[in-house]
């Protein structure tokens, strides 16, 4: 089952740019949270701070409280420890080109000791049918490799290998951009499908997107989160004008 | 100011429904006056709007369509698109209630004109000054000049209800005038249906500028 995140005074560094101002916020369990705003709003550098990715840039660094549950992620758990429980999915699929397609989505498993062959196989075929993958590539799981596949599959290949580890926690970095609108499709009736059972957060320049995929929606300008509603208020009527003008177009 | 293209079809579109506006709101005058001098001339003049008025609802529901469908619009574009659907259904019925007024002016034509306990040149200037002011309140994106129009419908309801009332006495104690009685009932009616129209209207200004949905006395929640 997926768990909620709560967000205290978040500030973010790359350097001396201060890319996240005081961001407080819950992310409720078992539902799709999207992240809107202008490039280098910091909504990436935002989910980055939730499994802590950030910190893997030298110069970058984080204050404040992010707590997974009961879990303070920066105080209770190691870096590998959180991003096995929050997993993610970036904008582009980076599948593992001279593995197959089976060594891909069981990576994960691997890197994190298991070894039973019996529990790696239903784990791959439970998590490519969760990605709703298994029927098109059941056939070929170790004779095709990853890289092999469309891109679409690809992105759902990689969704499988984030939740082949069993995360609670599912980020997403605009999973879609990079995707024909089948294949975006394909991505959302996932992310309808998987919030059963993660929580999820994607990160979207698509505002039809976020309409269509999540309940609450937040609005990046700046490194500061001007707004965080429930999504038919932020598309029908958002409280901040700056909201306004960035999901009607006017902005700047 | 981004999204040129999209903000001229906005324009556009507030420009059509004004059109339309300014047609139904003639045809309701032409009735009225059609009543006021049994000129069953004028009747002919609304009858002759009405083709006009129903072509041009069609033509602004596909440009609302197509902006929908081509521009995805969000928050205050998205509710005004919708709110100018609604409004050019009602500026359309406003057009079909002109109609039934001419109808049964023409009607009338046929029994003596006597004076009847209505006064439905009251009643329309009241229906009408609704409309007008709806529209204005369109024009201007002015929600508390929209708020005002719900007032008024209540005053163009009393008189729908006294008319009923002094006909029906009227028409007890004279069946002989039966036929100018209901007509003018129907007249009436079809008034305070303008006036429930130009509510509407309001209540869709409300809704584009404040984002309130304040239709059926709900509080815009």
């Amino acid at each position: 089952m997926g768990v909620g995140i709560q967000v205290q005074d978040l500030n973010a560094w790359y350097g001396s740019t201060h890319t996240l101002q005081d961001i407080n916020l819950h992310i409720p369990a078992n539902h799709a949270t999207a992240l809107i705003g202008p490039s280098g709003c910091g909504k990436s550098t935002f989910v980055r701070c939730l499994n802590r990715m950030h910190e893997t840039n030298p110069i970058a660094r984080a204050t404040g409280v992010v707590k997974m549950g009961e879990l303070d992620i920066y105080k209770d758990a190691s870096p590998v420890e959180i991003r096995r429980r929050i997993g993610m999915v970036f904008q582009r699929p980076n599948p593992f080109p001279t593995m197959s397609i089976y060594d891909n989505v069981a990576s994960g498993l691997k890197l994190n000791g298991f070894r039973n062959r019996r529990i790696i196989d239903e784990t791959v075929e439970r998590s490519l049918k969760q990605a709703a993958l298994w029927e098109e590539v059941k056939d070929d799981l170790k004779k095709k490799s990853g890289a092999s596949l469309s891109g679409g599959q690809q992105q759902r290949m990689c969704i499988a290998r984030a939740l082949a580890v069993d995360p609670e926690v599912l980020l997403m970095d605009e999973p879609a951009s990079a995707l024909d609108p089948v294949s975006t499709s394909k991505i959302e009736d996932l992310i309808f499908q998987l919030k059963s059972q993660y929580t999820i957060v994607i990160v979207t320049h698509n505002m039809q997107q976020a309409a269509r995929v999540a309940e609450n929606t937040g609005f990046f300008l700046n490194g500061k989160m001007v707004e965080f509603d429930s999504t038919h208020k932020i598309f029908t009527n958002p409280r901040d004008k700056r909201t306004e003008d960035y999901i009607t177009g006017r902005f700047g | 100011m981004a999204r040129i293209k999209f903000q001229q079809s906005l324009d556009d579109l507030k420009e059509r429904l004004l059109v339309m506006a300014g047609m139904a709101e003639q045809a309701i005058q032409r009735a009225i006056e059609a009543y006021s001098t049994r000129d069953l001339s004028i009747c002919e003049l609304v009858f002759r709007s009405e083709p006009a008025i129903n072509k041009l609802e069609r033509e602004i529901d596909q440009m609302a369509l197509d902006l929908l469908a081509m521009e995805q619009p969000m928050a205050i574009d998205l509710r005004f698109i919708l709110s100018v659907i609604h409004i050019n259904a009602d500026l359309e019925r406003v057009g079909d209630q002109a109609v039934n007024i001419a109808v049964r002016v023409r009607e009338m034509g046929a029994f003596a004109n006597i004076d009847l306990p209505i006064d439905i040149p009251k009643m329309a200037l009241l229906a009408s000054a609704m409309v007008r002011k709806a529209l204005q309140a369109f024009i201007e994106a002015d929600a508390d000049l929209a708020q005002s129009v719900l007032k008024l419908d209540d005053q163009v309801d009393e008189l729908n209800d006294a008319a009923f009332y002094s006909l029906s006495s009227l028409i007890k104690e004279r069946p002989e005038l039966t036929p100018q009685s209901l007509n003018a009932l129907i007249i009436s009616r079809n008034l305070e249906r303008v006036g429930d129209h130009a509510t509407n209207i309001a209540e869709d200004v409300i809704f584009w500028v404040r984002g309130a949905d304040v239709r059926h006395n709900s509080k815009g929640l």
